[in-house]
């Protein structure tokens, strides 16, 4: 006969026994599939869509969960996370702008080290690239290149044939902007310019050379002769009446481009995939790729990806990094997907590379941006870039607006950054 | 036996009639206190540290407090925001009680549709405002100037905009003196509807017999609004400029939609709070983001206080 202790004994065994028997099956399916989070920005969403399905079938142990929202909150609540510790991406995309912020202030893993040993992939990726995604003191990788973008110049063909230009003699800012004067000239209208803001001169030189706002030991170099030359071109571009005064991202912006109301526009290689996708997608055909003009190869946008330190999966997200930023497949895929530049250098003998495109009516564009691509310095980083983007920018309008001396403007400016660097 | 039973274990879980009160209005303060509260003391205690927002606090002590008053663009936006200020709030509410007076009258019929077609501006999402303000707005193709350049025919309207040498088609978004006209322009547009329910409630207050009073003794609309309504709702027409003034010196959302988070050109359109924003989210200073959110609302606190001495007193009680 079971005593009464040993009948409770005997169901506590079992009881034990089954939640042992479903517990772990239970945990079994859990450590099956680990769903990681993936927080990103557009259009690199549609880089990541395009690719997913591959990655799911090859590594079936995990599913991932894109998280995505707009450019500046997704930089913003990423930072609000990582600094709360809590409800952290497994995988956060960062763009170049805010790159070396992040790299430089902790919060993410050390990709360099144990048990990631990133290093081993430095040769297969970019050069710049990879030394912006590294800690200026440690030289630890961070930040995991994943695509660049060549900065690059579209044209209008069809305007450029209509003035009897060849884009070949079109090697120099002088060049371009003798042309934009012969353009202006065509209409008693004040509707036909070189360049919709001339901003964009800035913007393409200040990306230029080795250094864009600091030197290597952090101290600030906007009053250099590269700042002061963005500055001169872009008042005389204005001053010529060359530019529309018409600000990037607007309805009026968006119109230059349907119209042909201007001759081009300076930017990065992603800019293609937003004409021809739905800023002015009747335009296929009328346009053309250039070098930047004066043998400028910058870099113009581009983003990585990182794994915070409190991050719950990193060692899935690791290979999710991996999958995406080491293999042609991917790179490839996101490349067609939304123009997303590959930062891998295998990926550059894909026979993508090779085919022209109908909407630059037959021009080999993408060989182009890889021949820019392959020119580009390396660009140092720093952690104050976001706060010189702004302050320089505003010193930029107070000469195109209010005629204020390039050298005073660039001086003050230097003045209010270093105030700012606390 | 059964109901016996039931009454048994409900009493058990029966709140006290003096605790019962405050776990009924515990939600809100819950809430209050995690959403309202700590953020507000958190803050605070930010302002006297020097914090990135992912690597160690150090405590500076007022030194965040003496760089952003020393800051040229502290008070840049300062200014911005004052101007913006005085551009919305004045229009707001003359607009606002001149339309509740009419609508208060007995001459309008449609009173609802009036009312909620002045109300609706308020209610509207931030971001269809801000689509149908760049198509308003737009230098080349928006509606604005196109009407403007109609106008412009006339010729004691053109000699208006040369005296004031105003060129067209403007740069309603892209030239820094305009940029404050439009976001003034926008708030107002928005805000209106709101102070004018205010200043309608407050006129339904108005007994009408004073009103009868008044036309018995012969007095004339203008009368009866500076002699009757004015003075009765002078405690109304307090709490609305007090609510703009806490409103309108924390600008925000309006501006940030018409010419984005960098204030636009030349920092125009730039006001304290979204400068603030800017420090604390954009280049990681929290501390001195959180010490310029203290200034503004010490400059809150101060024009609320000369408010409340312009318009202390009065009202019906007074009578």
């Amino acid at each position: 006969m079971f005593s009464k202790k040993g009948l409770l004994l005997t169901v506590m065994v079992f009881v034990m026994a089954a939640s042992l028997l479903f517990g772990g099956s239970a945990e079994l399916m859990a450590e099956d599939v680990t769903t990681i989070t993936v927080a990103a920005f557009p259009d690199q969403d549609s880089g990541f869509n395009a690719i997913l399905d591959d990655f799911h079938e090859k590594y079936p142990h995990i599913r991932v969960e894109l998280e995505v929202a707009d450019f500046d909150d997704h930089h913003q609540s990423l930072l609000t996370r990582i600094a709360a510790g809590s409800n952290v991406p497994d995988v956060a995309n960062v763009e170049i702008a805010f790159v070396g912020d992040f790299v430089n202030r902790g919060g993410f893993e050390n990709l360099s080290a144990e048990p990631y040993n990133a290093d081993r992939f430095q040769e297969d990726i970019i050069g710049y690239k990879w030394a912006q995604g590294t800690n200026e003191e440690t030289g630890n990788l961070i930040a995991m290149p994943l695509d660049i973008s060549p900065g690059t110049l579209f044209y209008r063909r069809d305007r450029l044939e209509e003035l009897g230009a060849d884009i070949d003699d079109l090697q120099t800012m002088e060049d371009w902007i003798a042309l934009g004067e012969e353009f202006a000239a065509t209409t008693e209208e004040d509707n036909r310019w070189l360049f919709a803001d001339a901003a964009s001169v800035y913007e393409m030189i200040r990306r230029a050379g080795d250094y864009q706002f600091f030197d290597d030991e952090g101290e600030p170099i906007i009053t250099s002769d590269k700042f002061v030359r963005a500055f001169e071109l872009s008042k005389e571009v204005r001053d010529r009446g060359l530019d529309g005064n018409i600000g990037e991202w607007t309805n009026e912006w968006y119109s230059t481009f349907q119209e042909g109301t201007i001759l081009a526009q300076p930017s990065g290689a992603w800019l293609g995939g937003h004409i021809q996708n739905w800023m002015a997608p009747e335009t296929a055909g009328k346009w053309g790729v250039a070098n930047l003009p004066d043998d400028m190869f910058i870099g113009w946008g581009g983003s990585f990806v990182a794994i915070p330190e409190d991050a719950e999966n990193k060692e899935e997200a690791w290979e999710f990094i991996q999958y995406v930023t080491t293999n042609v497949e991917p790179q490839i895929g996101q490349f067609e997907a939304a123009n997303i530049f590959p930062s891998l250098l295998a990926a550059f003998d894909h026979e993508i590379f090779e085919e022209p495109s109908d909407f630059y009516a037959g021009q080999n564009v993408r060989a182009l941006w890889l021949d820019a691509a392959k020119q580009i310095p390396e660009v140092n980083t720093n952690r104050y870039d976001n706060i010189a983007e702004d302050i320089v920018g505003d010193a930029l309008t107070e000469v195109l607006e209010n005629d204020k001396d390039i050298m005073q403007a660039l001086e003050d400016a230097e003045q209010l950054l270093r105030r700012r660097m606390r | 036996m059964k109901s016996n039973n039931n009454s048994g274990i409900s009493d058990k879980f029966r709140l006290n009639k003096k605790v019962a009160p405050y776990v009924f209005i515990s939600p809100f303060f819950i809430l209050f206190l995690i959403f309202g509260l700590f953020p507000i003391l958190y803050s605070f205690f930010l302002s006297f540290n020097s914090w990135d927002g992912i690597g160690q606090m150090s405590f500076v002590g007022l030194d965040n407090y003496a760089y952003i008053l020393t800051d040229g663009w502290f008070w840049d936006s300062v200014q911005t925001t004052v101007i913006i200020f005085v551009l919305t709030t004045i229009p707001q509410h003359v607009f606002a009680l001149t339309l509740a007076f009419i609508l208060n009258s007995s001459y309008v019929k449609f009173k609802d549709f009036f009312r909620t077609s002045y109300f609706l501006p308020y209610i509207t999402s931030a971001v269809a405002i801000a689509l149908i303000f760049d198509v308003l707005l737009g230098t080349r193709s928006g509606l604005l100037n196109a009407f403007l350049i109609w106008m412009q025919q006339l010729p004691p309207i053109e000699f208006l905009f040369q005296t004031f040498q105003f060129d067209l088609p403007a740069r309603w978004l892209g030239e820094p003196r305009l940029i404050r006209f439009s976001i003034a322009g926008l708030v107002t547009w928005r805000f209106t509807g709101w102070n004018m329910l205010i200043y309608f409630a407050g006129l339904q207050t108005i007994p009408r017999s004073l009103y009868e009073a008044a036309r018995v003794d012969g007095a004339s609309i203008r009368q009866v609004f500076t002699k009757i309504t004015l003075p009765l709702l002078k405690p109304v027409i307090f709490f609305g400029v007090t609510m703009s003034i806490i409103g309108n010196l924390q600008l925000f959302q309006e501006p940030f939609v018409l010419v984005g988070g960098a204030g636009g050109t030349g920092r125009a359109g730039m006001t304290t709070a979204m400068y603030l924003f800017r420090t604390g989210f954009h280049w990681r200073q929290f501390g001195e983001g959180s010490a310029m959110a203290y200034v503004l609302c010490i400059f809150i606190i101060i024009l609320s206080l000369v408010n409340k001495k312009l318009f202390s007193g009065g009202g019906l009680n007074e009578l």
